[in-house]
């Protein structure tokens, strides 16, 4: 997912001049190729997120599209006044490019799991915030990233990610629609969309029809389509590479606490409880330490559909 | 033992003092302000929009202004006098400072007021944003100039730091950072808070060209601006020495007045009377 992200970064970048690029500190070779070809258009600033996110913000001011690359944890953490200020508050045109969503540096331990990255963006008005789910959306995402107005947080997961969406075009702030069903709806974001397909499946066979709605745009949050799908089912999952405050569970919770069905929803949030996670290992490992998996969205629908 | 505050006897011209005015009937209108950053300020600003940049007042956006950043956004209220009185907006925006119906609060928004390219008010962001300007005048091969205003406080912050490396290391001689140099802070001296000397040392080792001036000396200031850049190959700093709160006996180096709410009556009487037309 990070490799097609920063491949398209360049492929965008050659159509459009206006596309800049700034790193902090990358693995050697990054961008090898734009470097060479776009060298006025290509940064690599050191360590110093700060730095790095205002003078994408001064490019951006400029009628620059500037994408920013660089750890998760240290673009919403690190340079948190420069984000809500330089690029919130001024709407420019900054898309950040974050490794690592979630726990994918689950070996690297807290300093570099990104657990709460969407809960601190949620919070900033004009952000939009984008995970996708493999590089085959990544492709398609990227070209809708250029026009957009105001900044964007894009979410990467840990790369190899199995290809799970649906080919259809890439519109921020639209949820995607991959199946339906009467019985439940999970609502899942990034790469967790594939525990949510299969924990459909497998409920399919123990008799609930369930929907699944995939929602790579985290905020603005498609809330029409959410509450449509919504609507139609008494049970309501969504299950999150992150903290269950403030990400997409938060999210949902609000909307339909507001929405004021006149039939009661069960409702749950899956994700990694309110604790920094204390081992390493890897993401998968942790993720199973913490319950975020396939068998357990299949428990919590069932045992919701079961009151 | 702790420095003193230095003391600094620089004659102020009736235009020095009528900014000055103007600066005290923003403030008495919005019963609050940062005086004391504002009146160190005053010299700073008035050279740089009298003599040096290059701007448009009735088409902000003109692309060929030179682009001018307030980092110590605390100070606008000497920004908002020079902006006015250039024609920037009319003059009765500053009766109207930090009121509901306003475009002038106590820090500078972009987008709100014309001719404030970058809003500032939380420290350290002003730099960065520069040196993103300069880069991009360079990229455009554009002949128009960034200068960023700092001071002392603000040079605590380490993003000013991690935006100076950068311009030092991409040789940005189209950008100038003028520092406010008045040896005050919040809480105290800059000596006793978190003192920044050797300061003009830590410019140039971090790649700047840097110099030293009287910050209320008109002429002074002039001629330094007049020759940035100081070095083809290197962005430049100037130094300016200032008194926080100049101009006035009471305001100055007196900590009480860094910000000031409920500005009485009496008060604004007293800083007129000490600012009035001197032959």
């Amino acid at each position: 997912m990070r490799k097609t992200c920063l491949d398209m970064v360049y492929e965008l970048a050659k159509k459009d001049p206006r596309i800049f690029f700034i790193g902090s500190d990358l693995g050697v070779g990054t961008l090898k190729q734009f470097k060479a070809e776009m060298p006025d258009r290509f940064f690599m600033e050191g360590v110093s997120e700060a730095n790095c996110v205002g003078m994408a913000a001064g490019l951006a001011m400029e009628g620059k599209i500037v994408y920013v690359n660089t750890i998760a944890t240290f673009l919403t953490r690190r340079c948190f006044d420069q984000v809500i200020l330089d690029l919130c508050l001024h709407n420019a045109n900054v898309r950040l490019i974050a490794n690592g969503g979630g726990v994918v540096y689950a070996p690297l331990g807290p300093t570099h799991e990104a657990i709460e990255d969407i809960a601190i963006f949620r919070a900033c008005p004009r952000m939009t915030i984008l995970a996708p789910a493999d590089a085959e959306e990544m492709r398609r995402l990227m070209p809708a990233t250029v026009d957009h107005p105001g900044p964007i947080y894009i979410r990467l997961g840990k790369g190899g990610d199995p290809i799970v969406t649906k080919n259809v075009p890439f519109v921020i702030g639209q949820a995607v629609p991959m199946r339906e069903g009467d019985g439940a709806l999970i609502l899942s974001t990034g790469i967790m969309l594939k525990s949510a397909l299969e924990a459909a499946t497998a409920l399919e066979a123990s008799g609930i029809n369930t929907s699944v709605l995939h929602v790579p745009t985290v905020k603005p949050l498609d809330e029409e389509t959410i509450l449509n799908f919504a609507k139609r089912v008494p049970v309501i999952v969504t299950v999150e590479e992150h903290t269950i405050i403030g990400g997409l569970g938060g999210a949902v919770a609000e909307l339909i606490a507001e929405a004021g069905f006149n039939a009661p929803k069960r409702f749950r949030r899956i994700g990694l409880p309110d604790v920094f996670p204390d081992q390493y290992g890897s993401q998968a490992s942790l993720l199973k330490r913490y319950d975020v998996t396939t068998e357990k969205v299949v428990s919590v629908v069932q045992e919701l559909s079961a009151r | 033992m702790i420095k003193p505050p230095p003391i600094n006897t620089t004659w102020l011209d009736n235009r020095s003092r009528a900014l000055r005015r103007q600066i005290v009937r923003t403030l008495e209108k919005g019963g609050r302000g940062h005086v004391g950053a504002a009146f160190s300020l005053v010299e700073i600003l008035r050279v740089l929009y009298d003599d040096i940049l290059r701007y448009d007042a009735k088409n902000p956006r003109w692309p060929q202004r030179d682009r001018f950043i307030l980092s110590k956004g605390h100070g606008c209220l000497a920004l908002y006098a020079l902006l006015a009185e250039k024609g920037f907006f009319p003059e009765a925006e500053l009766w109207k400072f930090c009121k509901p119906d306003g475009i002038l609060g106590g820090h500078p928004e972009a987008g709100k007021i014309p001719g404030v390219e970058a809003s500032t008010g939380s420290l350290g962001h002003g730099l960065p944003i520069g040196v993103g300007f300069a880069l991009n005048a360079r990229y455009e091969k554009a002949d128009h100039r960034v200068f960023v205003v700092s001071s002392d406080g603000e040079s605590n912050e380490g993003s000013v730091w991690e935006a100076a490396l950068c311009a030092g290391k991409h040789k940005l001689s189209n950008l100038t950072v003028l520092v406010d140099y008045n040896k005050q802070q919040s809480y105290s001296t800059t000596y006793e808070v978190l003192d920044m000397d050797p300061f003009a040392d830590k410019w140039r080792a971090f790649g700047f060209a840097a110099e030293e001036v009287d910050g209320h000396n008109v002429g002074q200031l002039r001629a330094a601006l007049k020759r940035v850049p100081f070095d083809p190959n290197k962005p430049s700093a100037i130094l300016c020495h200032t008194i926080k709160g100049k101009g006035v006996s009471f305001v100055e180096n007196n900590l009480s007045w860094h910000h000031k709410n409920k500005v009485s009556p009496e008060e604004v009487a007293s800083l007129l009377a000490e600012l009035e037309d001197k032959e």
